[in-house]
Order: structure tokens, then C-alpha cells, then sequence
């Protein structure tokens, strides 16, 4: 049942096999059991959770239910959801209880999917590595010593320990597709403003975008079936007719024009996980792709214009968190200026306090045209590479990450060795366009993901791409040891 | 040496919208502290804007009524800054491309005629409020008021006096009310103005360092704090000092101003285009529906009075001056349905006069313009004469009831019986012989002195229209 696909769940659950509330139970025994040394999740509230589960168990029983109704689905801790701790990593907001939900996560609830539980991540999602977080590191099930990448990287764990049969994440810089990678799961993350960003506490607004992180193609199309559509308290969210995800899954692809950018398999690139990648795309040929060599010359630029408009973006939208409504407060103070300087030095931690001056830094008086305004045109030239790339071929195709995951603590005293993890995500957050990662191998027994970049919304021909790719290999299916 | 002083104007200016400008919360004044304060007000984390419309359609109201150049494209931009009314930490205003371009604005100070120009007015969120004193030195804070929408109006430095300051901002905060975009009401602080002052010596083209000072909510206090800033600078500089640039407070229990920052400790606001929002496009249909429902405009209204009534321009530009004073004349003249010219007189004499002495408003105004335009017809008819007429409109101001009633049960009534004004001129012709003798000896003026006798001798009763040509006739005879 833990390996079982989301398609199979539903199934197990229409024909009685198991209910709702035994299946989430059976989750919870195994977070009770692994979630002590794996660290995945920070909030569990089984009460709650088996309460959604026995009320999905209702709706099956009288025949109401969705392609997702009773299955437990971990969230990433950065989604708002009423009644439970949302703390975004943070020491900020460790005392924090939602009073609202998240869209995506009544979207859940309107599917009658089960909440099981607050999934772990780097703080306020800054990070690599999931190693920022208050709440401790997370341990990488496939190798514990080992990170599980970030900052999505409490649901990537907790995925691929078993401990959820799907989670959501997100994704400002590739905090979905480089811990998929590093997980060996699939994770997609889409066009921005396919998934409404109410009640996702922000980090950089005009990059950050929800996702599903599942074992399969399939399942992520599932889930998109409930985290896309239309949101008129975000303004950005886009106004479009509702897709299903899943209705391009079995199309041959035979014809599809498989782009590949020169600049992704340049130096920087672990030789294993280039071999890895280019069987991958081996493997497409066979099933009838062409493939054609692209280029995306601004890709060296696109760390950083990141590290200039992320940060310049969070230093305000993390201005909020000042001591006076919620979440921490300093202990004593002696006036407000010093009350606002402890609550901050004491509730965030060294990453998300860099970012804060960095941002702070680029947009400040003088400074601002040569950071900021230089870092906003130069986005446009990466946008504007991927749209000639897009007349040559239908998705491009690449690593997610330059390497497979690192040991704890091998990046944390440099900063930029960890910010060139998102060398190949970046530029795709950066342009908007929809992006996937999915299990193609293993490179010194450790998983690499294969990126797949789409145009503004092909997310279901991307899906598509994955998935009559899962039919011809079982990296998906692959399952850590020991767990 | 002859100094000159330049002042700027920046205005706040409170959207009559019934919610707030990015989210669904209430924009009412005076509810309980933070009982309108919701997730998006609080800033939770998590929570996004969302546009108001209606906050963007009093936008292009104003831009319309102003003659100005609409923003096809507008952007909103974070302005930064730390304060804990200010609960995202930072306020959502709009920078390099604001809702409204350049417009102006034509005041009157005495006689004259200036125009002032308006450099840009953009869409912005008010904070919330800080209360201090009231929590045993804590500060409480009250969120209602944090996104409610503002207008902010800019001027270039165009005024050369208070008085040309006043009337400008008396000038904005009749029209902002005119079109039906703010209540106007100074007190709960829908209209507050800061003020940039400066001087210069005249003659001199080169702008002073100016000083700002904030929020003057009412017009008095304006007028006083331009005027103590003004001479405060100018011995400032004629005792050799020099002038810094800083926000000043006015206080009105002195009478003084006083600096609260000064540039060096001012904020650098980080000013970037809010990634929540997208950039505002407006377009030529959206600015055709709301001209459509654009209410006339004062200039507009005054060129119509002049031509449809025949006022003269300084009347026409008086009753003009409040949307109060217009609505009010032109129902007092359908009613009376007489010569506009003699509405207009007392809409300007009379009623403006009591008003006045009263601070009242218009549309408080004891005697409705129903009630006036009953008591011109009254002096239209004859049944009493321009002077009595002025008893009665006292007699109705303090709620004695309505023009016939007064001028019945006080026996007013004009007396128009001939015969009986022929008694009365025969009793005066017979009484002031030598006024009658010098009369006839060529003296006209003696002529107006037996017309008062008569008034006199009829209590004011008698038509002197009657008086005037029976006098004549008998003169003559």
C-alpha cells in the first residue's frame, strides 16, 4: 500500500479494501516510527487528520467521491491551514496558528484529500538543503547522511521514505525540482500563476509557485487536478478555463522536438549525473523524439539576477514580521526600535537574515538601478532566450541539479557553492515557465532527476512526456533501503 | 530685503469606497479598535492584495474633474519603512507611474484669478493608527483604518501666500466632494493636507530648502502654520541661520511649528514595484464609463447659470463654489420659478450670511430652499415688499414656520388698496409742507424723503412701487 500509486489508492479505497482512516493511520505509524531520526515533518496532528479521513470515509461511502477523496497528502509548512502551526521553517512564526486556509489547501479539503501533517522545509524557504530550518535538518532516506535538498526538502523526505503517498511544495528557485532530484521523485512545478499563492507565506512573490512532489507523472497530474485553477484573491493568478492534467498521459511521442541547451551540460556538471541524463534522453529517442541541440546564453546570469531580485523581493515581504501582531516577540526590550532589532536577530536565522540585507542592500537609494533595475532587465533576456529556444523544439531537456545530494553540512559555510545547486532551475522561475523533475537513474547509488522544461502552460504535455517515460523505466518505482 | 514665500501641497485625500482598497474590510469610521481589521488588514503572512475598483474609478473621477492626463498605465509600489501601524512594513502606494498625471486647479484669492498646477495624484493605503496615553505607557494599536484608500494629490510650488495655499486646498476639498469621492470631513481626517514651505528672496528664481509641514486638518490651522513657518524662516535666515530640510509639526496650542525629523534621519523607502499587483491598465471604456456618470462640473455648472439664468460671472462663480450652495439655488428657483437673479442674491445674501454666523452647512440650513422660494414669491406678488421680506426670513430661520404664516399671523401683508396709500401720502403731503416746497423748487432728493415718510407713516406695509407713483401724481397736480 505505501508504494501504491495515487490511482491505485483511490481505487483500494472505492472497492473497501482499506478506508481512508486506516490508510492515513497507516501513514501516521510509519511517520510515529521514521519522522523521529528523518525529521520530515515538524507538525503532526492526528486528531485532525483522521477526522478528515473518517469524513472522506463518509463521502465514499455514498459514492461522492474524487480521484483524491481519503488520500493523505503532507504540506509543505509555508502553506496557511486553519487550525494547525504554520511556522515557514522559522523561529518567527514557531508560536504561529493559522486563522485561514491556504487556497491550495482548501483546494485539499474540497477534494476531501486527507492533511496529514506540516512537512518540513528550509526557513521561509530560503535554502538548498533543507539544513536553514529551526526545526533541524532532514535526513535524506536515501543516504541519512545526506540532505534532501531544499527548501521543499520535508516533502521530498517524507515522499520518498514512504511516510506520504504525495506532498505539495514549492518553488522560487527549484525548492521543488532539486529535492525531487535529490529524492529521486517527481516534482513539477508550474507556469506561475497556474496555482493561486493565497495563504503560501511568501518569499519572493514574483517567483514562488506551488506544486505537487509525488512518485510518478501520473500522480503529479492528480494532484495539479487540485492545486491549479483561478483564485480571485491572487492577483496574479491566472484566469483560465480549468485543464485536466491527466488527459494527455498516453500520447505517444513520437515527433516530440527534445531541446537540448549546450549550457547545461557544460562545467559544473557531475560527470554521473551527465551519464545518467544523457541515457534519459536516450531512452526518449527510442521512444520516437528528435532532439536538437539549443542554446540559452544567459544562463551564468541567471544566479545572479536571482540573488538580486529573490532577495530585494523578500527583504520586504519579510518585513512583517516585526514583534507587534503575532509570532515571536523579543522577551525584554527597552523602546520600539529595540524591540524590533531583538525580535528579528533572535527569530531569524543567518540564511533568511543574509537575504534580508542583500535585499535590502539592492534596493536601497543609489544603489537600485545598477542591482535591481539592471537585475529586471537582464530576467527579461532570460525569458527572452527561452522563448527562441521554444521555436525550435516543444520541452527542453536537462539536469535538475548539477550533482546528486550532498553530506549535511558540506555547504553550509558557502553560500554560493550552495546557491549553484539551482544552476539549472533558476532561469525557469526566472522566465515563469513551467518546470519538472523526474527519476531517471542513479549516479553513485544515488538518484538524478531529469528537468523538463515546458512553454507557458504545457504542464499536461510535460506530464505526458514524463509519464510514457515511467512506462518504459522503473526509476519511479525505486525505493530507498532501510525504510 | 523682500522675501517671497513658495509653498507646495501634498493632500490626502480618503476614497469614499465601502471597503478598503485591497481587501473586503469595512472602511466605516468609528467602529471598535480593530473589529475591521481582517488578514489581509493584519497582514498574516500568507495573505495578497486585491485591487478595489471603485478606488480606482474615484481616481479617474478626480482626473476628469481636474483636467488631467489619465495613467494608461499605472504601477503599485512598496514604499519600506518600519512602524507598528504600518503592518506589512510597508504601505502600498504608487512611484514612477501614477493613476494621474499632470492637471490644475483655479482659485480665486480676492479679485484675482490664479491656476495652480497639479503635478500627479496617486493611489496609495492608509496606515493604521497608533493610540498612545491610553495603555499605561504601551502604545494600543488600531488596525481599521490600515488599507483604507487615499488619493494623493501633489501641486507643483505654484502658491505665493497662506491665502493662495488656503484657497487652493478650500478649492480641492470642495471639488474632491463635488464629484462625490470623499466625504470631506476634516475631523475623522478624510482630507489632510501637508504643506511644503519655503522662501526665497524675490526676484529670485532658485528655490529655497523647504520644510514640510504634516498633516493640517483644518483650513485655520493651515492658514496660521504657513503664515508662524513663513516668518520663522525668514528671521531664520535674515539672522544669518540656515535652513534644513525637515518635516515639521504644527501645533495649534501655540501656534508654532516644530521639527519631528530631519532628512538625515529620514527613511530611505526602497521604493519597487509590488509583485503582488499587477501594473493598473485603464481604458478608453473604463474612463468613458465614468464620465458617464461624472456630475457637471463647477465651471461647467457656472457657464450654464450664467447663459441659462442670466447671473452675472461673480454670482455665478459664488453659488458655484459648493456643490451645497448650487444644489440648493437651482431647487429654490424651480420652485420660485421667478427672476433667478433674486435667488441668487439671497442664496448669496441672507442664507450665506446666517449660515455663516452659524458655521452650518448648507444642507443643514434651517429655511429650505422650498421655504425661500416661498417667501420671494411673496415679494414677486407684492404682498410684501424687499425690506419686510428680510423679517419674515428671520422670523423662518429660527423655526417660526413658512413665509405665508409668518407674514399672516404678524400682519405683514403689503398694503396695495390705492385709496388707502392715497390717505396716507395726503396725511404726509399735508405734514411736511416745506420738504413739498423744496420739492417743487427743484430739489429731487426731497422726493425720496416724503416716499420714506409714507413707509414710515404705513409701518413698511405700504407697495412702494404704489407709494412712489401716487406721490408723483399728486406732486404733479
Amino acid at each position: 500500500m505505501i508504494n501504491a500509486s495515487l490511482k491505485e489508492l483511490a481505487a483500494a479505497l472505492a472497492s473497501k479494501q482499506i478506508s481512508s482512516v486506516e490508510l492515513t493511520q497507516l501513514f501516521l505509524d510509519r511517520i510515529v516510527r521514521l519522522n523521529p531520526e528523518i525529521n520530515a515533518y515538524v507538525t503532526l496532528d492526528s486528531d485532525k487528520s483522521l477526522a478528515q479521513a473518517a469524513a472522506a470515509d463518509a463521502l465514499i461511502a455514498q459514492g461522492k467521491a474524487g480521484p483524491l477523496t481519503g488520500i493523505p497528502v503532507a504540506q509543505k509548512d509555508i502553506f496557511c491551514a486553519k487550525g494547525w502551526r504554520t511556522t515557514c521553517g522559522s523561529k518567527m512564526l514557531a508560536n504561529f496558528t493559522a486563522p485561514y486556509d491556504a487556497h491550495i489547501i482548501s483546494q485539499f479539503d474540497a477534494a476531501g484529500a486527507v492533511n496529514l501533517g506540516k512537512t518540513n522545509m528550509d526557513e521561509f524557504a530560503m535554502g538548498s538543503s533543507n539544513e536553514t530550518s529551526f526545526f533541524g535538518k532532514v535526513q535524506n532516506p536515501w543516504d541519512r547522511a545526506r540532505v534532501p535538498g531544499g527548501s521543499s526538502g520535508g516533502s521530498a523526505a517524507a515522499v520518498a521514505a514512504r511516510m506520504a503517498p504525495a506532498a505539495t511544495g514549492t518553488d522560487t528557485g527549484g525548492s521543488i525540482r532539486q529535492p525531487a532530484s535529490l529524492c529521486g521523485l517527481s516534482g513539477l512545478k508550474p507556469t506561475y500563476g497556474v496555482c493561486s499563492r493565497y495563504g503560501m507565506i511568501a518569499f519572493a512573490s514574483s517567483l514562488d509557485q506551488a506544486g505537487p512532489m509525488a512518485k510518478s507523472a501520473e500522480d503529479l497530474a492528480l494532484m495539479m487536478n487540485v492545486m491549479a485553477g483561478f483564485d480571485s484573491r491572487d492577483s496574479t493568478s491566472l484566469q483560465r478555463e480549468k485543464e485536466d492534467y491527466t488527459r494527455d498521459l498516453a500520447k505517444p511521442l513520437a515527433g516530440l522536438r527534445i531541446g537540448l541547451p549546450k549550457e547545461y551540460f557544460a562545467e559544473g556538471l557531475d560527470a554521473g549525473v551527465a551519464k545518467v541524463v544523457e541515457e534519459a534522453i536516450a531512452q526518449y529517442r527510442k521512444l520516437g523524439a528528435e532532439t536538437v541541440e539549443i542554446s540559452l546564453p544567459n544562463t551564468q546570469l541567471s544566479i545572479p539576477v536571482y540573488y538580486v531580485l529573490a532577495p530585494a523581493e523578500a527583504s520586504s515581504n519579510l518585513s512583517r514580521y516585526d514583534g507587534v501582531r503575532y509570532g515571536h516577540r523579543a522577551a525584554e526590550y527597552t523602546d520600539l526600535m529595540d524591540m524590533y532589532c531583538k525580535t528579528r536577530a533572535e527569530g531569524f536565522g543567518a540564511e533568511v537574515k543574509r537575504r534580508i540585507m542583500v535585499g535590502t542592500y539592492v534596493l536601497s537609494a543609489g544603489y537600485y538601478d545598477a542591482y535591481y533595475l539592471k537585475a529586471q532587465q537582464l530576467r527579461r533576456l532570460i525569458a527572452q532566450d527561452f522563448e527562441q529556444a521554444f521555436r525550435q523544439c516543444d520541452v527542453i531537456m536537462g539536469p535538475a541539479a548539477p550533482g546528486t545530494a550532498f553530506k549535511a553540512g558540506e555547504k553550509t559555510d558557502d553560500p554560493v557553492a550552495m546557491y549553484l545547486e539551482d544552476l539549472y532551475t533558476i532561469a525557469v522561475n526566472l522566465a515563469g515557465l513551467p518546470g519538472m523533475s523526474v527519476p531517471a537513474g542513479f549516479a553513485n547509488g544515488l538518484p538524478v532527476g531529469l528537468q523538463v522544461i515546458g512553454n507557458y502552460f504545457d504542464e499536461a504535455r510535460m506530464l505526458n512526456v514524463g509519464h510514457a517515460y515511467q512506462q518504459v523505466t522503473d526509476w519511479h518505482t525505486r525505493m530507498p533501503e532501510g525504510i | 530685503m523682500q522675501w517671497e514665500v513658495v509653498i507646495g501641497l501634498e493632500t490626502h485625500v480618503q476614497l469614499q469606497t465601502k471597503t478598503k482598497i485591497f481587501c473586503g474590510a469595512s472602511t466605516a469610521f468609528g467602529a471598535e479598535p480593530n473589529t475591521q481589521a481582517d488578514a489581509v488588514s493584519i497582514a498574516l503572512p500568507g495573505v495578497l492584495p486585491v485591487l478595489n475598483r471603485e478606488a480606482v474609478q474615484c481616481a479617474i473621477r478626480f482626473a476628469l474633474a481636474i483636467d488631467a492626463e489619465i495613467g494608461r498605465r499605472s504601477v503599485f509600489a512598496r514604499k519600506n519603512y518600519f512602524y507598528p501601524d504600518l503592518p506589512k512594513g510597508y504601505q502600498i502606494s504608487q512611484y514612477e507611474l501614477p493613476v494621474v498625471g499632470k492637471g490644475k486647479l483655479t482659485i480665486q484669492v480676492g479679485d484675482a484669478e490664479k491656476t495652480i498646477n497639479i503635478t500627479r495624484a496617486h493611489l496609495e493605503e492608509d496606515a493604521g493608527k497608533s493610540l498612545h496615553g491610553d495603555f499605561h505607557g504601551m502604545t494600543g494599536i488600531d488596525l481599521n483604518r490600515a488599507g483604507t484608500p487615499l488619493l494623493e494629490i501633489v501641486t507643483e510650488p505654484d502658491m505665493r501666500s497662506a491665502a493662495e495655499a488656503v484657497a487652493y486646498a478650500k478649492k480641492l476639498h470642495e471639488l474632491v466632494m463635488w464629484v462625490g469621492i470623499c466625504d470631506g470631513n476634516m475631523q475623522e481626517g478624510s482630507f489632510r493636507c501637508d504643506v511644503n514651505v519655503s522662501v526665497r528672496p524675490k526676484g529670485s528664481d532658485k528655490l529655497g530648502t523647504r520644510r514640510e509641514i504634516k498633516n493640517l486638518n483644518s483650513f485655520r490651522f493651515m492658514q496660521q502654520a504657513i503664515e508662524y513657518e513663513t516668518r520663522w524662516q525668514i528671521e531664520t535666515l535674515e539672522d544669518g541661520g540656515t535652513i534644513h530640510q525637515a518635516t515639521v509639526l504644527f501645533d495649534p496650542d501655540t501656534g508654532e511649528t516644530r521639527a519631528m525629523r530631519s532628512k538625515e534621519e529620514a527613511n530611505d523607502y526602497r521604493y519597487f514595484p509590488d509583485p503582488d499587483l499587477l501594473p493598473l491598465v485603464i481604458s478608453e471604456a473604463d474612463i468613458e464609463a465614468v464620465k458617464a456618470r461624472m456630475p457637471e462640473l463647477p465651471e461647467d455648472m457656472k457657464n450654464r447659470f450664467e447663459q441659462e439664468y442670466g447671473l452675472p460671472a461673480y454670482d455665478a462663480t459664488t453659488i458655484t463654489s459648493s456643490r451645497g450652495m448650487a444644489d440648493y439655488f437651482v431647487a429654490a428657483v424651480a420652485e420660485f420659478g421667478g427672476e433667478a437673479k433674486l435667488v441668487a442674491n439671497w442664496v448669496m445674501g441672507s442664507v450665506a450670511a446666517k449660515l455663516n454666523e452659524e458655521g452650518k452647512d448648507i444642507a443643514a440650513s434651517p429655511v429650505s430652499p422650498m421655504q425661500l422660494a416661498g417667501l420671494l414669491k411673496r415679494i414677486a406678488d407684492n404682498t410684501i415688499s424687499g425690506k419686510i421680506a428680510k423679517d419674515v426670513f428671520a422670523a423662518m430661520w429660527v423655526g417660526e414656520g413658512d413665509a405665508d404664516s409668518i407674514i399672516e399671523q404678524k400682519g405683514l401683508k403689503q398694503v396695495s388698496d390705492s385709496g388707502a396709500i392715497e390717505v396716507i401720502v395726503d396725511e404726509v403731503l399735508a405734514a411736511n409742507a416745506a420738504m413739498v416746497a423744496e420739492y417743487k423748487a427743484g430739489k429731487e432728493k426731497a422726493f425720496n424723503g416724503l416716499v420714506g415718510q409714507c413707509m414710515k407713516a404705513s409701518k413698511g406695509k405700504a407697495n412702494p412701487a404704489q407709494v412712489n407713483e401716487i406721490l408723483k401724481n399728486k406732486l404733479a397736480g
